[in-house]
């Protein structure tokens, strides 16, 4: 019993700090009085003080405000990558499951053969080709982590097909259209909706390691802010005499994953009441 | 067997000629090339430049050059290393990379098994929850993080290693570590789920109605079985190892093929590109070979079929 109740503390505690990491991001003008650009040679590399909550950074910029900043390019590329994958995806699965057979087959084999590709290599080799901004870095990262999805869903709706009324709906003669969308779709959310809370954070930490070693997005001039990979990759060349720089964004990154993390475990854990 | 093994070659081959496809076209589809420079270089030096690498050759042409070259071994010229081939900038590099991956798995397999083990064993005991603890960190840990906390607390403040150095045989526990990490908590965390439920199976309760000593239940009956699980995702795990590997020898400046990838993505020198690429998927496809022939030594029933 103590297992399930530490459980829901710390979903709550997760779903806490998602929702304040959103408000964040969606309020940063306003919830900081300083602009995320704005320059001023006296307060440069200001360690954490009254004025600047995570000092400043090496060109005087407020730390904070660029981490408030760098939520929204975390939060689109996360929740956007996990949506554009789960259409994908989803729709495919779909398919898959639903033809069966010889289709089935080789749409598989397809799939097989992305999943067996290191993500990373295959999304820096996208990313060259669609540019280093958030809506190329949203294709490229969509492009790679389909396949998780597709693999679910097909998997769920071989086993959706085999429900009495799956079969009764077909008995009764609807359409192969009104039987995904009302009887299969509604039957396979559950472990669709876990694998996008996992998709989420993992979207996250590609996007902030291509940042961090410098080929991920690279707009100075975007008005989505810095990535937290990059506020890191600044921080971590100053790391031996001022370290704050690289610890705010660091531990902004690692809380934002780990509790999405933790929410998709609990999620499972509700959802598939096997595991528990 | 030998059967087996042919089928396997040749599914690994049909996806060398896929990536190797699609890499190409990827890179041609790109835009922008290796060859622009801040300042525009004369028509007629950037004619020359395509002319020496068949630039100028229809599509076509170029990409069955490219696959009969590389069906010969041959990965091409570097765009930027003048005086070095791909294939050369891979021979020096490859050795410290693999040698990086193979010290993580390792690490991460010694860290694995006997804390997944211990928490299976004692569930719902403090070890349980603090193995469970550090595996969920460590799953949500980024490998710049991880690195960039390792070479604070160790490097600068503690002075037990120093950082950034490939010369002495400690320098690797670093990278090693990072690297390793994030499977490692994996593994464990997978490890300890399985064999929970192996625990449970008649055969482990045959074995100690049988009145065998514990440790021969839980070590050759009970794990063996859990290994099948921890096998099965070897495979994207030594992906994520090979792709980690850009991070970590980022972070550590190793002079590994991640590194060199890097660079090469940075400086947009395609052939390189696409060698590194080729190397990865080879690497994957023998790695992947190894684990079914593992299947068979960890389950006799899988040999016989």
């Amino acid at each position: 019993m103590t297992g399930v109740k530490q459980h829901s503390l710390l979903m709550h505690w997760s779903l806490g700090f998602v929702v304040a990491i959103a408000l964040a991001a969606t309020l940063a003008p306003w919830l900081s009085p300083y602009s995320a650009s704005g320059l001023e040679a006296k307060r440069i590399l200001t360690p954490p003080s009254h004025e600047h909550w995570m000092g400043t950074d090496g060109l005087g910029r407020d730390l904070l405000t660029r981490v408030l900043y760098g939520a929204r390019v975390s939060l689109t590329v996360g929740v956007g990558t996990a949506i554009i994958a789960l259409v994908l995806g989803t729709v495919y699965g779909l398919i898959a499951g639903f033809k069966g057979g010889g289709t089935d087959n080789f749409m598989m084999r397809i799939v097989d053969i992305f999943y067996g590709l290191p993500d990373m290599l295959i999304f820096i080799l996208l990313s060259l080709v669609f540019g280093r901004n958030i809506a190329g870095l949203l294709v490229a990262l969509g492009l790679v982590s389909w396949v998780r999805f597709a693999r679910i869903a097909r998997g769920q709706v071989l086993q959706a097909k085999e429900y009495l009324f799956v079969e009764g709906a077909r008995a009764i003669g609807a359409s192969r259209g009104r039987v995904i969308w009302r009887h299969i779709l509604p039957n396979i959310l559950g472990p669709i909706i876990v694998t996008l809370t996992y998709s989420i954070p993992s979207a996250i930490l590609a996007e902030s390691t291509l940042s961090f070693i410098g080929i991920g997005i690279n707009d100075p001039y975007s008005p989505w802010g810095t990535s937290w990979g990059t506020l890191a990759q600044d921080g971590y060349r100053a790391m031996r005499t001022y370290p704050h720089v690289i610890f705010f964004p660091a531990t902004a990154i690692f809380l934002t994953i780990l509790a999405f993390n933790t929410l998709g475990n609990a999620l499972r854990d509700r959802l598939d009441p096997r595991r528990t | 067997m030998l059967r087996f093994l042919f089928k396997r070659l040749f599914h690994g081959a049909i996806v060398l000629w896929i990536v190797a496809t699609l890499t190409f076209l990827l890179l041609r589809l790109a835009p922008g090339g290796p060859f622009d420079r801040e300042r525009k270089l004369p028509p007629e030096v950037l004619a020359n430049i395509e002319a020496k690498y068949h630039l100028d050759k229809p599509l076509l042409t170029q990409y069955l050059r490219y696959l009969s070259a590389i069906a010969q071994g041959d990965l091409g010229p570097s765009y930027k290393y003048l005086d070095r081939g791909v294939g050369a900038v891979i021979a020096d590099t490859l050795p410290t990379s693999a040698l990086l991956g193979l010290l993580a798995l390792l690490f991460a397999l010694a860290v694995a098994l006997p804390s997944g083990l211990l928490a299976a064993y004692f569930r719902g005991s403090w070890i349980d929850r603090a193995c469970m603890f550090v595996a969920s960190l460590g799953i949500s840990m980024p490998h710049f993080v991880l690195g960039a906390v390792l070479i604070w607390v160790i490097a600068l403040q503690l002075n037990w290693l120093q950082a950034g150095r490939w010369d002495l045989w400690e320098s690797v526990l670093l990278p090693m570590i990072t690297l390793g990490a994030a499977p490692a908590a994996y593994l464990a965390a997978l490890l300890r789920s399985t064999l929970l439920e192996t625990f449970g199976e008649d055969f482990v309760r045959t074995a100690r109605a049988k009145g065998l000593k514990e440790s021969i239940v839980v070590l050759r009956h009970a794990l063996r079985l859990s290994l099948i699980p921890v096998l099965t995702v070897m495979g994207p795990l030594t992906a994520a190892l090979l792709t980690g590997s850009f991070v970590v020898e980022y972070v550590f400046a190793i002079p590994g093929m991640g590194r060199f990838f890097i660079t090469a993505v940075t400086d947009r020198d395609y052939p390189l590109i696409m060698g590194v690429t080729l190397v990865y998927t080879v690497l994957l496809v023998c790695a992947n070979l190894l684990i079914d022939l593992l299947y068979g030594v960890v389950d006799p029933r899988i040999r016989a079929n």
